[in-house]
């Protein structure tokens, strides 16, 4: 298969060796799950059990409210001790809304366990969506985008490719390369599930050069039937290959317009840990209640990938791999290109949760003092987005928003390339995130004023459009009056009233109501209008 | 900045051993003058001076405009134009990174059009043992701004090729005549063509390096000498061949250590082409037909003018989008 290569890019060193040495730890249930219940990007999920109540596993503990939005379960039974704000792993640090269980040591399904569906062959595709909405499946490569939604796609869309994205975001993450060697069924069963969802022609299914054994294992279990759909393609692995958009260039040479979706070329691309998900839910009847976390870096002892309930404790994941190592000064969740840094270790793992990575201060050597950009352009020749990342830079000190949206701004995907590469140590991507936050904090305010001024036009404008309407009927009322008497002729007036009282009758098309209202007078519009007033007030307050 | 140092090297050495000590003394001195002021901008302006001063490019600066004069040119032209370099063209500008000119030319154009008679006194090029004054001796001419014993100026300076050519064309020669003197090796006088060389080899490590990208160095070059080809196929006579533009004066110092500065350059790929062109062309229309014989660092500040413009124009296309257009698909929500 020809592939592409995507402008820029970085060759990082491997770090996976030492996390992929040992299978999947599944680690039991902790002392106390604290789930979080906005685990995905999009709207809110409300609590839909109270403190007290008792939870089995599976049960749904939130409820999404919107379209892009993802269920929240009790990932094992027990009972409901807090509904309350917890720190939870986010870059800005702040408490968000939490279910706390104290498991039963049970890890009982109730009777609303959804019933395995081994035929879901024979399912209409419908109930195979509700499915899949109610399994609360989100993008397990660290997005955390509703997986709902990315197969529902658009009326008049057309999805043809399936892309399966096993090119591992950053280094040191190893999740999908061990889920890949020791599942592949699963995998290859959500794909099966996901093609006839879809209705593509073909699966590409990419995988990263520098995850042999994966590869073999993939090529090994690939179902015979399944050869003619699924292609296993292996990918270079530059940084950001695991890119949702630099991923497609590379395996189809296409782009995914700026602004856009995959959807628009017609593809949809997801996880292999997605697809596993999806054949749980859908096969099993078990939504998504665990994931796989890489634990890893220098900073423990003993770096390995486990498979933990949603909701366990960062210091649990730690002690499963060994516990930290002597000096540990740093931990990140995400890798070391994209992750972020967290500073509480108490904080749950969620459905994003790909990796946790434990530095020491001698692992991350303090860069050097920042500098003045000197334009280089070192960081232009490594962005994946063909961005100016150092035009973007000065743009983003000199507060000018619209140049740096001219210049791409929010085609920048984050991926730290440019910052990696600046010889002048220049926190580049914070710049952009704060240039993206200041604007997106404008936009909102620039739409409330834009709301408040709407309105008061719009009230303005329905004074006026009444007053003007008075003024005519006043005109029209005085004129038909003067034409009466001017004319005397009754038999002509009772005449044309006979005449608008049949044409009435014969024809209900919208002619004849705009008789009716001349013919009925003033005193229905007026009433019309005062209805409107009141709903528009209302409205305006 | 080190690998840049490094690569002044050689070619600095080369032009020592053609034109004296002079020129040692001078790059010393600009070196000096240059960190000084550097330090005492930086202290002025309450920066960390050692930080800053680790990043080397106070001392490239000063070593570009010591190549650029004469190597006997009196201590107080160095003091001058360095002066304007460092405290003028960086540091009222806001520093490295905010200087919108290269700070070495600025200062050499600062002196050259002050004091045309002191920059006009180059040596003429003989090899080291042969020059007629020692290292002391030339300390002294540099320190007192006049020759030791009772020696001429005219006895140790000469026109330089590009001098020479351009009198000689005014006067009425053609290059053929202008060019059969002895001293001149196969495209320009023999030193000038090492020196070149030594240049030369110093900006290709730096290309092997990466520091530099081929983008303006290549562009530079062919900027003189395709138009400098043009003229010369149309009418030998009375235009210099390319080689003889390329070799001489300041263009492959200038094409990979000057033009490639990259906080006065233009930054996009495309950009930097046309930045270098724009510079190569210059070079040649000046030294053709403008007032000065050599014109590299008038060409560097002409363009150093129009690299912003230049990189907002020449914006690489961004990824998932037309070249310069909106996002495909905008009206979408
Ligand atoms: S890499 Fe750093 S110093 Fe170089 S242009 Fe980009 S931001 Fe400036
Ligand atoms: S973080 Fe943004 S600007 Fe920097 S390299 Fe990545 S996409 Fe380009």
């Amino acid at each position: 298969m020809q592939l592409h290569r995507f402008h820029g890019g970085l060759k990082l060193a491997d770090e996976t060796e030492a996390s992929t040495a040992d299978p999947v730890l599944v680690m039991g249930v902790p002392a106390k799950l604290t789930v979080p219940l906005g685990q995905h990007i999009g709207e809110a999920t409300e609590a839909c059990v109270q403190v007290g109540d008792h939870v089995t596993k599976g049960q749904r503990i939130g409820q999404s409210k919107g379209y892009i939005a993802a269920h929240v379960h009790a990932p094992t039974s027990g009972k409901v001790v807090d509904i309350d704000l917890y720190p939870v792993p986010h870059p800005s640090g702040l408490n968000a809304p939490c279910v706390v269980i104290e498991p039963d040591g049970h890890d009982e399904w109730g009777d609303a366990r959804m019933e395995p569906w081994l035929d879901w062959d024979t399912r209409d595709l419908r109930a195979l969506r509700q499915r899949l909405r109610a399994g609360g499946i989100v993008g397990l490569g660290g997005a955390a985008f509703p997986t709902a939604v990315k197969l529902n796609p658009r009326a008049g869309q057309r999805i043809h490719t399936l892309i399966v994205n096993g090119a591992e975001c950053e280094p040191y993450i190893s999740a999908d390369d061990m889920l890949l060697r020791t599942a592949p069924e699963a995998v290859f069963e959500g794909i099966r599930i996901t093609a006839r969802l879809l209705g593509v022609e073909r699966v590409l299914f990419a995988v990263e050069d520098n995850m042999p054994e994966a590869m073999r294992s993939l090529t090994e279990t690939l179902p015979t039937e399944l050869r003619d759909l699924i292609e296993l393609v292996s990918v270079p692995s530059i940084y950001p290959t695991g890119g949702e958009r630099q991923l497609i260039k590379v395996l189809t040479g296409q782009e995914v317009p700026s602004g856009g979706l995959p959807a628009d070329l017609g593809m949809v691309c997801h996880n292999p840990g997605t697809f596993k998900a999806i054949c749980d839910t859908v096969i099993q009847g078990r939504p998504l209640l665990s994931r796989i976390v890489t634990v890893t870096g220098p900073g423990v002892k003993h770096p390995r990938n486990v498979e933990a309930l949603l909701g366990t404790p960062f210091a649990d994941v730690i002690e499963a791999a060994g516990g930290y190592a002597e000096g540990v000064d740093r931990l990140v969740m995400g890798g070391p290109m994209m992750g972020f840094a967290v500073h509480d270790d108490s904080i749950p793992v969620i459905k994003a949760t790909n990796c946790l990575l434990a530095t020491r201060p001698q692992d991350t050597p303090a860069p050097g003092p920042v500098m003045p950009c000197i334009r280089c352009a070192e960081c232009a020749a490594v962005c994946p987005a063909q961005l100016l990342p150092q035009q973007l830079y000065w743009q983003a000190k000199a507060k000018d928003f619209d140049a740096i949206q001219d210049y791409g701004l929010f085609d920048c995907i984050e991926c730290g390339c440019c910052a990696y590469v600046c010889p002048s140590n220049i926190p580049l991507v914070q710049y952009y995130r704060y240039a993206k936050n200041e604007i997106w904090a404008r936009e909102k305010e620039r739409h409330k004023s834009d709301i408040a001024r709407e309105r008061y036009e719009f009230r303005q404008e329905r004074i006026e459009r009444e007053e003007r309407e008075k003024a005519e009927r006043l005109a029209k009322k005085k004129a038909a009056l003067k034409n009466k008497e001017a004319d005397g002729d009754k038999q002509a007036a009772i005449q044309a009233a006979l005449e608008r009282a049949q044409k009435k009758k014969a024809a209900r098309a919208e002619e004849s109501a705009k008789d009716s209202d001349q013919a009925s007078g003033s005193e229905t519009t007026g009433e019309e209008t005062s209805t409107t007033d009141n709903t528009r007030d209302g409205d305006g307050r | 900045m080190q690998q840049v140092l490094m690569a002044l090297v050689p070619g600095t050495l080369a032009m020592t051993w053609f034109f004296g000590w002079g020129v040692l003394v001078n790059v010393l001195l600009g070196v000096l003058f240059a960190v000084a002021f550097e330090a005492a901008m930086v202290a002025a302006r309450k920066r960390p001076v050692m930080a800053t001063l680790a990043d080397n490019s106070a001392i490239v600066t000063g070593w570009l405009f010591a190549l650029a004069i004469p190597p006997l040119a009196p201590f107080w032209v160095t003091l001058i134009g360095i002066a304007f370099a460092i405290i003028v063209a960086k540091h009222l500008y806001g520093g490295l990174g905010y200087n919108p000119f290269n700070p070495a030319m600025v200062g050499y154009v600062v002196v050259l059009v002050s004091f045309p008679r002191e920059m006009a006194l180059w040596p003429a090029p003989s090899t080291l043992p042969e020059s007629p004054l020692t290292l002391l001796q030339t300390l002294q001419t540099v320190l007192t701004g006049s020759l030791p014993g009772a020696q001429a100026w005219d006895a140790v300076t000469r026109a330089t090729p590009l001098d020479a050519m351009r009198e000689g064309l005014v006067s009425g020669r053609t290059v053929g005549e202008i060019t059969a003197s002895p001293l001149f090796g196969s495209f320009t006088e023999t030193g000038w063509e090492w020196v070149g060389n030594f240049f030369l080899l110093g900006g290709l490590y730096l290309l092997f390096r990466r520091i530099i990208h081929w983008h303006i160095p290549v562009a530079v070059i062919l900027g003189v000498a395709i138009p400098a080809g043009f003229f010369w196929l149309l009418d030998p006579d009375s235009f210099a061949s390319p080689a003889f533009h390329v070799f001489s004066g300041a263009v492959i110092i200038g094409a990979f250590f000057i033009a490639t500065d990259p906080v006065s350059a233009s930054t996009t790929p495309l950009g930097r082409i046309l930045y270098g062109a724009g510079i190569g062309v210059l070079i040649f229309v000046i030294r053709t037909w403008g007032g000065y014989p050599d014109a590299v660092a008038f060409a560097v500040l002409l363009m150093n003018m129009v690299a912003p413009t230049l990189d907002h124009l020449t914006r690489p296309r961004i990824f998932g989008r037309t070249r310069g257009g909106p996002p495909p698909g905008d009206d979408r929500a």
